[in-house]
């Protein structure tokens, strides 16, 4: 653990990846704290450009709302759907690609037949249609990112069992007499946890992407401020106020990195034989 | 080739009936009447029309008869009719293809252009500081969200400096034909085709510099320099030859990110293709326009599967070979 620490630490990339995430977490759990008031609440005149009045650092947007407050309010969004749909996705992808790749078979084909499918969709569009016709909402964002998700895990799942099946610790415990679910989740998934780890922090940075993407295309969950949401109300009167638009996709830009580089880091560290393929 | 080509195109029907089914579980499970969200909100004044819907989908028989009268109205090329927009929406869909096809084939030609050279002078100069530079430029656009790019590239390259427009496809107005109006479009093309290439090109930067890094390292191009041969006939004729095939691998499970981009990029940019129909389709909740678009953008990501296919044999004389 203690060598883990050392040489995450000594790459660069992946501690300024953790210094924006601790930054961006401690802004959503302060949000309620510094900006008390809903961030949809009309607080001064619309059209403020930034530090132009005292307590309004990032000026105020078309209808005098706080940008400020809206920045720090909306980070919860990106942050949970995030997290959570990477979760759902791995809760789908896991078990579908150990499956098929402990079975093999016709259970491999078929599963891989499915994982096709979705993988030849194209996700935003699928995420799109799913949201549009379950009414946008938290919930149904999560579910329709998880969905178009989760194919990867389920190839990365199926490679690395696949390769392990052959080991001789799986002989043994197949000899030992132990049925194949117990194998897989006793001797299979414990070994597959790295690449997994350095995948899910890749996909929590493209779930953020999504779920920004979809709030600027009118489909965010109406009762929650989001980035997304705030890009897409400024993009009319981007000639006139263009803070508007600016600081949200900064920090939405700025999120993603952080777990692209986290995810990089960890690679670098959990899959050193990887890595030095890659670079 | 041609039979792999037939080959394909079968495994293409059948991934599109797939999702036509889909289509189908999805307006059922849907909150609601499927009628009324296949006429959208905007049909639900009208009784006929629900009652012209329910007729021809069959809506009080049975699941499986209605299931296959929509699978057989869809492989008629009847995607149905758009009450917002009042036209089939096979017509509004032909209406917009091209401007789509326009569009998304520039960002995958400069994608793929852009990012090979990039990845291949990250490469070539390993460990230098434009090694370094190419590296944090493209994950920076790995990580921004596209349709946020492309308002900053508005705001800088139409609003503050003013030299390309800012959205449309041709000048409002204008009468050109001819090469006049060709280059109207090319002139309005620019900044959405480029903003859609960096986006997606970043994951090309990546793959052709590890790619490189790693075909540079194995023993036959040890004999090529061994044999004396020129570093930049080395870098291109065995060592670039071989590192592409898995970047064009790559393009083929990027065509996805390239239609879902165009998406956001039409928004974006009022660019009249069928990414911008699927905006306006939202906007008027016209659910069957909606689906229809989906179903088409899919066909175009089976479209660029198939032409990346053809490109890898191109590329690996052994495919063309061995089957």
């Amino acid at each position: 653990m203690k060598d883990f620490a050392k040489s995450f630490a000594r790459n660069r990339g992946a501690v300024l990846g953790i210094v924006i995430l601790v930054l961006v977490l401690g802004l959503t759990l302060a949000a309620p704290l510094l900006f008390p008031r809903s961030p949809w609440s009309i607080v001064q005149r619309p059209f403020l450009p930034p530090l132009s009045v005292p307590g309004f650092p990032l000026g105020t947007d078309t209808l005098g709302r706080d940008l400020a407050s809206g920045l720090a309010h909306g980070a919860y969004v990106s942050l949970m759907v995030g997290l959570i749909s990477t979760v759902v996705s791995l809760a789908i992808g896991v078990p579908l690609g150990a499956a098929a790749g402990y079975f093999g078979g016709w259970v491999d084909d078929g599963l891989m037949r499915i994982t096709e499918f979705f993988q030849v969709i194209p996700a935003f569009a699928f995420a799109v249609v799913l949201v549009a016709i379950f009414q946008p909402s938290i919930t149904s964002i999560v579910i329709a990112i998880a969905l178009v998700s989760w194919p990867p895990v389920a190839r990365l799942l199926r490679g690395e069992v696949m390769s392990l099946r052959t080991r001789e610790f799986i002989e043994a415990a197949e000899l030992s007499g132990q049925s194949g679910l117990t194998i897989i989740w006793r001797q299979i998934l414990p070994n597959t946890l790295s690449p997994v780890i350095v995948l899910a922090s890749m996909m929590v940075a493209t779930a953020i992407l999504t779920e920004s993407a979809l709030s600027f295309m009118g489909l965010g969950d109406p009762n929650v401020m989001s980035w997304g949401y705030m890009i897409g109300a400024g993009r009319t009167v981007i000639r006139q106020a263009w803070w508007i638009s600016f600081f949200p996709g900064l920090a939405i830009l700025l999120t993603v990195l952080a777990f692209n580089l986290i995810g990089e880091g960890l690679n670098d560290v959990l899959n050193p034989r990887l890595s030095k393929r890659r670079s | 080739m041609l039979s792999f080509i037939a080959q394909r195109l079968v495994k293409a029907v059948i991934i599109l009936l797939a999702i036509t089914v889909m289509n189908f579980l999805l307006i059922h499970s849907a909150p609601g009447d499927p009628a009324l969200v296949m006429a959208g909100e905007a049909g639900e004044a009208d009784p006929t029309f629900i009652a012209d819907l329910r007729e021809r989908f069959g809506l009080d028989q049975p699941l499986y008869v209605q299931l296959w009268r929509y699978v057989s109205n869809v492989a008629q090329l009847n995607l149905g009719y758009s009450y917002r927009q009042e036209e089939p929406v096979l017509t509004l869909i032909a209406e917009r293809l091209p401007a789509t096809l326009i569009l998304s084939l520039s960002a995958f030609v400069i994608s793929l252009g852009l990012g090979v050279l990039a990845g291949v002078v990250a490469a070539a100069r390993q460990g230098r500081w434009s090694d370094s530079l190419i590296s944090a430029v493209a994950l920076l656009f790995y990580a921004t969200p596209l349709f946020w790019l492309a308002l900053m590239a508005v705001l800088l390259f139409s609003v503050k400096l003013g030299w390309l427009p800012a959205f449309g496809y041709l000048t409002v107005g204008s009468d050109l034909t001819g090469l006049a109006r060709a280059f109207d479009i090319f002139k309005h093309l620019i900044l959405p085709a480029t903003t859609l290439g960096l986006f997606v090109m970043a994951v090309y930067v990546r793959m052709t510099r590890a790619s490189m890094l790693e075909v540079s390292r194995l023993d036959f191009v040890k004999t090529a320099r061994a044999k004396g041969l020129r570093p930049g006939l080395i870098l291109r004729r065995h060592v670039l030859r071989n590192a592409l095939l898995p970047v064009v691998t790559l393009a083929g499970l990027q065509a996805g990110q390239l239609v879902g981009g165009a998406v956001l990029i039409e928004t974006v940019f009022a660019w009249p293709g069928i990414g911008r129909l699927m905006f306006e389709a939202l906007q008027a909740r016209d659910y069957n326009l909606l689906l229809g678009v989906f179903v088409m953008s899919a066909a175009m990501v089976l479209l660029f599967n198939l032409i990346t296919d053809l490109l890898y044999r191109v590329v690996d004389p052994r495919i063309r070979l061995t089957s």
